[in-house]
C-alpha cells in the first residue's frame, strides 16, 4: 500500500478553483518536490495532508485523500490525531516565544507526557536529528527567539520531530535563510529520509534536484507533470515543465 | 492671508491648549483645597486611621475606609468581567465566525452605552433582590451586587482590548501549534494568551481605573457607611460616594467637613491617575513588540 | 489516545462556555431592559412627561428635568464641540512631533481616564463658585464640556488621519494654503467620522450623573430653564433622586424615567451607527 494516495482532488476559495483534479501516488520514505510558479497552488496542496486549509473559511474541497488507505477527511477523523502523524515546517521559522527547551517539548506536553526524563530525552534526540544538539545543548532554557533564523528553523523542525510523524511537509523551508543554513536543512531531509515520508515545496530548481527522489511540477492549479526527479529535469515531457525548470517563465 | 493663517493657527492651539489647562486646573484646584484639610488633620493620620467619620460629633478623618470600600466593589468588579471578558475574547478571537463575531461586538459595546444610574437601578432593584435569595444574610446596600453590575459595565472594556491584544499575535505562531496536534483551547492558552498577556494586563489595569472612578452604581446600591472591611455583604461606602453624598448633601461650604471631600477627591485622583499611566507605559512596551 | 479524546472534550466544553459566556452579557442586558420596561411602561403617559416634579409619586413628572436634559445637550455641544474639533484639527495638522505635542497627547490620555466626580469637584470651584454661576445649565455644560473634550479630540484627530494623503497634496499643489486645505478639502471628507464622534460624545454626556450631583444640581426644579443662568435639573439627577426614595411606588417613576433616557442614549448611538456606516461607503 502507499504511504500517500491523492484522488481526483479539487480544491475551492469561494468561486476560486486552485486545484483541478489532481491524482498522485507517493511511496514510503521518498522525498517529493513540489515545485511550480508563484500562485499555482503548491502550498494549497502541501496544506492538504495535515488539513490546515480548514481554518480557511471558504475553503471547499472534493476528492479523496488517503494515507496508509485511510481517508483523513472522514468524519471520525480527529484532526488532531492526523497532525500528530503529518508534521510540518513552514516557510518563516516561527518558534514559540518560550525556552528552546519548551519549543521541543510543546507538542508532547500537549499529548500528556509530564515525566521530565522521557521530555529531557526526548529533547536530546530530536535536536540531535535536526542538526542543532552541540550548538544549544548548554542553553536550553534560552528564549528560542535569541537564536539565529537558521537555528530557529532546525529547531522548527525538531519540534515537529518530537512528536515522532510518519509525514514531513516542508513549505519552502529554506528560502528565508542563508546559503550555509540551506545546505544544513539540505543535509538534514537526506538524512531524515530513512525515517520519514517528506514533501517540500521549494521554488529553487538545485534544491528540488539534489534533495528529491520525485518531483511533481504544478501550473495555474493543474499538476502538468510527476515523475522521477532525475527524469523530470532532464527530459521533461511536456513543454511547460520544460519552459519552467530553464527559466523561461514563472 | 499669512496673518490670518498665523490667527487660526494661533486659535486652534489655544483650543489645544484648554485641555492642559483642564488637567492644570484640577490638580491645582484638588491640592489648593486638600491643602485647607492637611492644615488640620495631619497625613498620617488620613492615611492611617481606620474610621472615617467627619459628619459625627467624634470625628474621624481616616481614609481606609473609603479606599477598602473601593477596592472592594472594584475587587467583585474584575473578578466578574477579567474572566468572562478574557473567555468572551478568546472565543471570538479564536472559535467564533467572522460573521457571529460582527453581530456581537457592537450588541457587547451597548452594555458600555446605558448610563451608571440606570445600572444602578438594576443593581438595586433585580440584582440584590436576586442574590438575597441565594445569600439571605446579605444586606440590601453591599459591595456584592454592585460590584457585580459594574463588572457586567466593564466587560465590553475587557473583553475588546483583550481581544485586541489577541489579535495582534501573529498567525504563525497559532498555526505551529494547530500543526502540532493542539486543539483551539490548547492552541489559546499555552501559545495566543500568554504571547498577548501584556495586552491583557493593560485591559485589567484600565478596567481597575475605570471600576475605581465609577460612581452612580456603588453609590445606589453600594450604601453609605464607610467600613474597614473585606465582607462584600455589607454596606460600605466608596471615594466617589462619599463625594457625592457631601457635596449634594447640606454640608456647609468652607468648613473642615466640607474640605473632606477635596481629600478624598485627590486621593482618588492620584489612585486613578496612577493606573491610567501604568496602563499607558504598558501598551507602548506591548505595541513594540510587534512591530 | 484517551488523552487526545479528553483533550477534545474540554476543547468541545470550552466552546460551549465561550458562546454561553459571549450570550451572559446580552442575556443580562435583555433581562433588565424588560425588567425596566415591565416596571416603568405602566407609568410612561403623557402627564409623566409633561408634569412638574411632586412629592406625590402619581402626580410626579419629568417636564423640567426633561426639558434640563436639552438645554443641556444642546449647551454642551456648542461649548465643546468647536473647542474639540479645533484641538483635533491642531494635534493632528499642526502640532506634530514636538514636545508640546507629546505633552498634549499624554495629557489628553490622562485627562480621558480622570473619573467623572472629579470633574464635578473641577466645575463646582470653577464654574459654580469662582465664576459664580451657581448651579446653572451654563456651569453644568461646561463641566459636561470639559469631560467630553478628550473623547472629541480623538474622535477628530481618528476622523482626520483616514482622508487620504492625496487629497492633501493635491490641494497644496492648487496653491491653496494649509488652512484652505483643511477647511475646504480634510473637514469635509472627515465629517463623517467626526459626527459620529460628537454624537457618542454627547450621548456620554447626557446619562452622566455624578458630576451634575456634585455641582448641586437638584432634583426639585419646578421650572423649566429660560436662559443658561437658571437652575435647572437633568434626567439623570431625577432618577437618582427616584432610586433614593424608599416609597415603591417612586422606583415606577425611575424605570420610566430610565426608559425615556434610553430611549435617548440608544438613539444617539445608533445614530452615530447609522452615520458611521453610511459614511464608511463613502469614502474613496
Ligand atoms: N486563504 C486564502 N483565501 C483565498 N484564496 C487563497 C488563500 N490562500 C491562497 N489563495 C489562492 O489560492 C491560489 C494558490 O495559492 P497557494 O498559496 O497555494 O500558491 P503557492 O503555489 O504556494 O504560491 P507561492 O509559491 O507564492 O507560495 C492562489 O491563487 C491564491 O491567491
Ligand atoms: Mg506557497
Amino acid at each position: 500500500m502507499p504511504e500517500l494516495e491523492v484522488k481526483h482532488v479539487n480544491v475551492y476559495y469561494g468561486t476560486n478553483h486552485v486545484l483541478q483534479d489532481i491524482s498522485m501516488t507517493i511511496e514510503a520514505h521518498t522525498v517529493t518536490a513540489l515545485i511550480g510558479p508563484s500562485g499555482c497552488g503548491k502550498s494549497t496542496f502541501l496544506r492538504l495532508f495535515n488539513r490546515m486549509n480548514d481554518f480557511i473559511s471558504d475553503f471547499r474541497y472534493e476528492g479523496s485523500i488517503l494515507i496508509q488507505g485511510q481517508d483523513i477527511y472522514a468524519p471520525q477523523q480527529a484532526v488532531e490525531e492526523l497532525r500528530k502523524r503529518v508534521g510540518m515546517v513552514f516557510q518563516r521559522p516561527n518558534p514559540f516565544p518560550k525556552s528552546i527547551y519548551d519549543n521541543v517539548t510543546y507538542g508532547l506536553v500537549l499529548q500528556g507526557v509530564r515525566s521530565k526524563a522521557v521530555l529531557d530525552e526526548v529533547v536530546e534526540k530530536s535536536l540531535r536529528q535536526a542538526a542543532l544538539w552541540e550548538e544549544v545543548k548548554n542553553d536550553l532554557r534560552k528564549s528560542a527567539l535569541a537564536l539565529s533564523g537558521g537555528q530557529q528553523q532546525r529547531l522548527c523542525i525538531a519540534r515537529v520531530l518530537a512528536v515522532e510523524p510518519h509525514i514531513l511537509l516542508m513549505d519552502e523551508p529554506a528560502s528565508a535563510l542563508d546559503p550555509i543554513s540551506t545546505a544544513k536543512i539540505e543535509e538534514l531531509i537526506y538524512d531524515l529520509k530513512q525515517q520519514y515520508t517528506i514533501l517540500i515545496v521549494t521554488h529553487n530548481m538545485q534544491q528540488a534536484g539534489r534533495v528529491s527522489d520525485k518531483t511533481a511540477f504544478f501550473n495555474y492549479g493543474h499538476l502538468i507533470e510527476y515523475d522521477d526527479t532525475g527524469r523530470l529535469f532532464t527530459q521533461p515531457s511536456h513543454e511547460q515543465t520544460q519552459n519552467y525548470i530553464t527559466g523561461r517563465f514563472g | 492671508m499669512k496673518q490670518r493663517e498665523r490667527l487660526i493657527e494661533a486659535l486652534l492651539a489655544l483650543s489645544a491648549g484648554i485641555s492642559v489647562l483642564t488637567t492644570g486646573g484640577i490638580i491645582v484646584m484638588l491640592a489648593v483645597e486638600a491643602a485647607h484639610f492637611f492644615r488640620q488633620v495631619p497625613l498620617g493620620t488620613f492615611l492611617t486611621d481606620t474610621q472615617w467619620t467627619p459628619l459625627f460629633a467624634d470625628k474621624h478623618f481616616g481614609i481606609l475606609p473609603l479606599v477598602a470600600g473601593t477596592l472592594l466593589t472594584t475587587g467583585v468588579a474584575i473578578a466578574v468581567a477579567l474572566p468572562l471578558g478574557l473567555i468572551i475574547a478568546i472565543y471570538l478571537n479564536e472559535y467564533a465566525t467572522v460573521g457571529f463575531r460582527n453581530v456581537i461586538k457592537p450588541l457587547l459595546e451597548v452594555l458600555a452605552a446605558v448610563p451608571t444610574v440606570v445600572y444602578g437601578f438594576f443593581a438595586l432593584t433585580v440584582v440584590t433582590p436576586f442574590l438575597q435569595r441565594l445569600i439571605p444574610s446579605m444586606a440590601g446596600f453591599n459591595a456584592l451586587s454592585a460590584g457585580s453590575v459594574m463588572g457586567i459595565m466593564i466587560l465590553p472594556l475587557v473583553s475588546s482590548l483583550s481581544e485586541d491584544a489577541l489579535t495582534a499575535v501573529p498567525r504563525a505562531l497559532r498555526e505551529a501549534s494547530y500543526a502540532l496536534g493542539a486543539t483551539r483551547l490548547q492552541t489559546a492558552m499555552r501559545v495566543v494568551v500568554p504571547a498577548a498577556s501584556s495586552g491583557i494586563t493593560v485591559s485589567v489595569i484600565l478596567a481597575i481605573s475605570r471600576a475605581v472612578g465609577e460612581t452612580m452604581i456603588v453609590a445606589i446600591a453600594a450604601g453609605q457607611e464607610p467600613r474597614l472591611t473585606a465582607n462584600p455583604l455589607v454596606p460600605v461606602e466608596t471615594i466617589t460616594t462619599y463625594i457625592v453624598q457631601v457635596s449634594s448633601g447640606d454640608v456647609a461650604y468652607g468648613t473642615l467637613e466640607y474640605d473632606t471631600i477635596f481629600a478624598a477627591g485627590i486621593t482618588l485622583f492620584i489612585l486613578t491617575l496612577v493606573l491610567n499611566n501604568v496602563g499607558y507605559w504598558f501598551r507602548q512596551k506591548f505595541r513594540e513588540q510587534y512591530e | 489516545m484517551s488523552n487526545m479524546t479528553r483533550n477534545r472534550l474540554l476543547d468541545g466544553a470550552f466552546r460551549a462556555v465561550g458562546l454561553l459566556a459571549t450570550m451572559l452579557g446580552l442575556l443580562l442586558l435583555a433581562v433588565f431592559l424588560l425588567d425596566i420596561l415591565r416596571t416603568g411602561l405602566g407609568r410612561l403617559n403623557w402627564q409623566f412627561l409633561s408634569a412638574l416634579p411632586s412629592r406625590f409619586p402619581e402626580r410626579a413628572g419629568i417636564y423640567t428635568a426633561l426639558l434640563g436634559t436639552v438645554w443641556i445637550m444642546v449647551l454642551t455641544a456648542l461649548i465643546a464641540v468647536p473647542v474639540g474639533l479645533a484641538a483635533g484639527v491642531y494635534l493632528e495638522e499642526y502640532g506634530r512631533k514636538s514636545r508640546w505635542s507629546a505633552l498634549l497627547e499624554i495629557n489628553i490620555t490622562n485627562l480621558a481616564g480622570v473619573p467623572s466626580v472629579i470633574y464635578g469637584l473641577l466645575g463646582l470651584n470653577i464654574f459654580v463658585r469662582f465664576l459664580r454661576m451657581g448651579s446653572s445649565v451654563l456651569a453644568a455644560s461646561c463641566t459636561l464640556a470639559l469631560l467630553i473634550l478628550p473623547i472629541l479630540i480623538v474622535a477628530t484627530r481618528e476622523a482626520i488621519r483616514a482622508v487620504p494623503k492625496t487629497l492633501r497634496e493635491a490641494s497644496f499643489a492648487l496653491g491653496a494654503t494649509r488652512w484652505q486645505t483643511i477647511w475646504y478639502q480634510v473637514l469635509p471628507a472627515s465629517m463623517g467620522g467626526i459626527l459620529t464622534g460628537i454624537i457618542l460624545a454627547l450621548s456620554r454626556a447626557v446619562g452622566e450623573t455624578a458630576p451634575l450631583l456634585v455641582l448641586g444640581v437638584l432634583a426639585y426644579v419646578p421650572f423649566a430653564p429660560k436662559s443658561p443662568l437658571d437652575e435647572f435639573s437633568a434626567l439623570p439627577v431625577q432618577i437618582f433622586n427616584w432610586i433614593s426614595r424608599p416609597q415603591q411606588a417612586f422606583s415606577f417613576n425611575a424605570a420610566a424615567a430610565i426608559i425615556v433616557l434610553l430611549l435617548i442614549t440608544f438613539g444617539l448611538n445608533g445614530l452615530a451607527i447609522f452615520l458611521r456606516n453610511r459614511w464608511r461607503r463613502h469614502l474613496p
